[in-house]
């Protein structure tokens, strides 16, 4: 008989599980990588523009960031719920919270994968300044960002994973959750990537981490009644 | 259980609705810049707390029913949730109304009552689609709480938010309620945020009635028939069960 | 001295919505022992196992399982129950010793048990491949281990011979079988079989215990009633 394992363990084992089964199936970061580019194709021939700066450069960055988030959010707990995973989570001593903790972190490495990518690819498509002087305030607003995405989307990906439309219901439950995150990320960018730059509004920044901090609260609150049966 | 006082909360309401309609078209004054389409507001506003404020109660009852497990908490929340959705369209509608009256566009991004409110409507949108896609009745409920608390704590800070975002090029009228409104206003303004208030509770006591006599007739039917003779019928609707509470 | 019992049922009650999965299921079942439920489909057979695996709650009388109260107690049964349902319980893209791992890791288990335990089953050789390229009876064979890994006191099998080949099935046997010593709850179709090696048998119906008897005890026409 063993007794409960300690919860850095289990997260560390899941984390481990999730990186073998995204690099065997590559569902989730290619996708969304893909995705991302291809919609900065859209807004080009969408918008008519070659170059962008200032409320429509963050407009379009953030806007498909959020879009590639959600096709993120929809797959993080399919192999869990097909599989069986949550059987067997439940069936051990481990306790409820790493499972958050887990796909909260697998999820943000996602994002973070992705952007490493797509924020590159996004300044060189389509920005008309350059990213560089942008880049630390930008940093910033990702992180933060990445953190609420991170936050909202393993509640409603747990939410939405064991019902019927599933791929309909992630979508429409985590994006009004996440207007605010857009609101608050696309104020607070804009000025970095306008022409001439003007500073970062710490005030944006400091809303988006109370922000996340609210729901990141209520993730942790509320998660254990979504595993159950 | 619920029809009770019924009875006397609907002549309540439907007085203080009459006197109200009454007092704002012959006693309240009209608005020196927007004329008589001004009294519109005596509905939008009331109907917006009144909204706003039944989808946060809605997220208390949620909260009520994952501490206890009892069901009957899951169908209060639903149905306050629901009642909310209709009284929401309302808000909506009166809103482009008088948007489109002040400022001549059926939407205006500046309001951030208005932007506020469309995007809590298309969260609580969801709920039930959301509730419709989980057939086991007892999951439906606990994700449908979950929900409820977490669109219930949305509802506040996105005001917040939005607010904060949204240029002020426009007089915020809607933002001068309470604070500077001419004294028979105020009378006028207070009596119909209480009337609603009153047709929010009648209407939810009217539903949980009607639930609950349902459910008793369900129960009443299988216990005659047989436990088939009521098929189960996949719902987004909660039932007050036979037997009422959880374990 | 009395063993304590394992199992202790007092008119559990099982509701789904309005509809009743489980009624008026009462039983003891000491240490040891070996129950067996059998029914038609939709009987309540798998509800029941998964109340009594802690992962429903039940809705009234009372549960005992390993002397701790369910729901209340839940906490201080997990890990010691080990279920083996319809589902493996395998990521199909992990190999055997991955998944292993991974659920050792949940349990809290010793480093070499994995490893024991895919000896047992003779599927060390081919510990090492996706699960999705195994057969569904190499698939039951990892699921047993699975099962067993963090060493339970209380088996509850869902048809555990199912997709199992002779061989196979005696391979398992020691594992899950009555000299494994351990507590178990067969959920079966195949009546015969579980009889020969249940100690206790539930007979469901429509959520309610038509049978409970001694399993040597059991009239076979009372157990071919069961499915009419």
């Amino acid at each position: 008989m063993s007794g409960a394992p300690r919860t850095r363990t289990v997260v560390l084992a899941l984390l481990r599980k999730e990186a073998r089964v995204e690099l065997r199936t590559f569902e989730s970061i290619p996708a969304m990588t893909l995705f991302s580019v291809t919609t900065y194709v859209l807004f080009h021939f969408g918008l008519q523009e070659d170059s962008l700066t200032g409320k429509l450069a963050s407009g379009v960055l953030w806007v498909t960031l959020l879009f590639a988030a959600v096709l993120g959010i929809n797959r993080l707990f399919v192999a869990d719920d097909e599989q069986g995973g949550f059987d067997a989570f439940l069936l051990s001593a481990a306790d409820r919270t790493a499972l958050l903790w887990g796909k909260a972190l697998a999820l943000l490495a996602y994002l973070v994968a992705v952007e490493i990518v797509t924020v590159p690819a996004f300044a060189l498509l389509l920005l008309g300044v350059g990213i560089g002087q942008a880049l630390p305030g930008l940093l910033a607003v990702l992180a933060l960002a990445d953190l609420g995405v991170a936050a909202i989307g393993t509640l409603v990906g747990a939410l939405a994973v064991r019902t019927r439309a599933r791929d309909l219901l992630g979508p429409l439950l985590s994006l009004p959750l996440l207007v605010p995150v857009v609101i608050a990320a696309a104020r607070a960018s804009t000025p970095l990537l306008s022409a001439p730059a003007a500073a970062l509004p710490a005030r944006w920044l400091l809303i988006m981490a109370l922000y996340d901090l609210v729901f990141a609260v209520i993730a942790f609150a509320l998660f254990d009644f979504l595993l159950e049966d | 259980m619920y029809g009770k006082r019924l009875r006397a909360l609907a002549l309540m309401t439907a007085a203080g609705l009459t006197a109200t309609l009454a007092l704002v078209f012959f006693w309240a004054p009209n608005d020196a810049t927007l004329g008589f389409l001004q009294k519109i507001f005596y509905i939008h506003v009331p109907l917006a707390i009144v909204t706003l404020c039944g989808f946060v109660a809605g997220g208390l009852m949620a909260i009520m029913h994952l501490r206890t497990r009892n069901p009957r908490w899951d169908v209060r929340s639903y149905v306050a949730i629901h009642i909310s959705l209709v009284f929401g369209v309302g808000v909506l509608i009166t809103g482009s109304i008088w948007a489109k009256g002040a400022w001549g566009h059926w939407w205006v991004w500046d309001e951030p009552t208005l932007v506020s409110f469309l995007l809590v409507m298309l969260l609580y949108a969801t709920y039930q689609p959301l509730r419709f896609a989980i057939e086991d009745p007892e999951r439906q409920a606990r994700a449908a709480s979950v929900f409820a608390i977490t669109a219930g704590v949305f509802v506040p800070i996105n005001f917040a938010i939005v607010r904060l975002s949204t240029e002020v090029v426009h007089p915020r009228t809607l933002d001068n309620i309470s604070g500077n409104l001419p004294g028979r206003m105020q009378v006028v303004f207070w009596l119909a945020l209480a009337s609603v208030a009153l047709l929010w509770v009648t209407l939810w006591r009217y539903e949980m009635a009607s639930k609950h006599a349902r459910a008793q007739l369900r129960a009443l039917r299988r216990l005659l028939g047989g436990e088939d003779d009521e098929p189960l019928r996949r719902s987004a609707a909660p039932s007050i069960s036979q037997a009422g509470g959880g374990h | 001295m009395a063993t304590l019992a394992a199992l202790e049922l007092r008119d559990v009650v099982r509701r789904y919505g309005e509809r009743t999965a489980l009624a008026n299921v009462s039983l003891t079942l000491p240490e040891g022992a070996t129950l067996a439920v059998l029914g038609p489909n939709g009987a309540g057979k798998t509800t029941l196992l998964r109340m009594l695996a802690t992962l429903l709650r039940p809705h009234g009388g009372e549960l005992r399982v390993l002397g701790r109260r369910l729901p209340d107690e839940g906490w201080a049964v997990r890990g010691r129950i080990g279920l083996l349902g319809h589902e493996p319980l395998l990521y199909r893209e992990l190999s055997a010793r991955e998944n292993l791992a991974y659920h050792a890791a949940l349990h809290g288990a010793p480093a070499g048990r994995a490893e024991e335990l895919l000896h047992a089953v003779a599927m060390e050789r081919r510990g090492n491949e996706p699960v999705r390229t195994l057969s569904r009876g190499m698939v039951q064979r990892v699921a047993v281990c699975r099962a067993l890994l963090h060493d339970p006191e209380l088996l509850l099998l869902d048809e555990p011979r199912a997709n199992l080949d002779p061989a196979a099935g005696d391979l398992v046997e020691p594992l899950i079988g009555r000299s494994s010593g351990r507590t178990r709850v067969i959920v079966s179709h195949d009546p015969a079989g579980a009889l020969a090696e249940a100690d206790l048998v539930l007979g469901l119906v429509r959520g309610r215990p038509a049978l409970l008897r001694a399993a040597d005890g059991v009239d076979p026409e009372a157990v071919a009633e069961l499915y009419r």
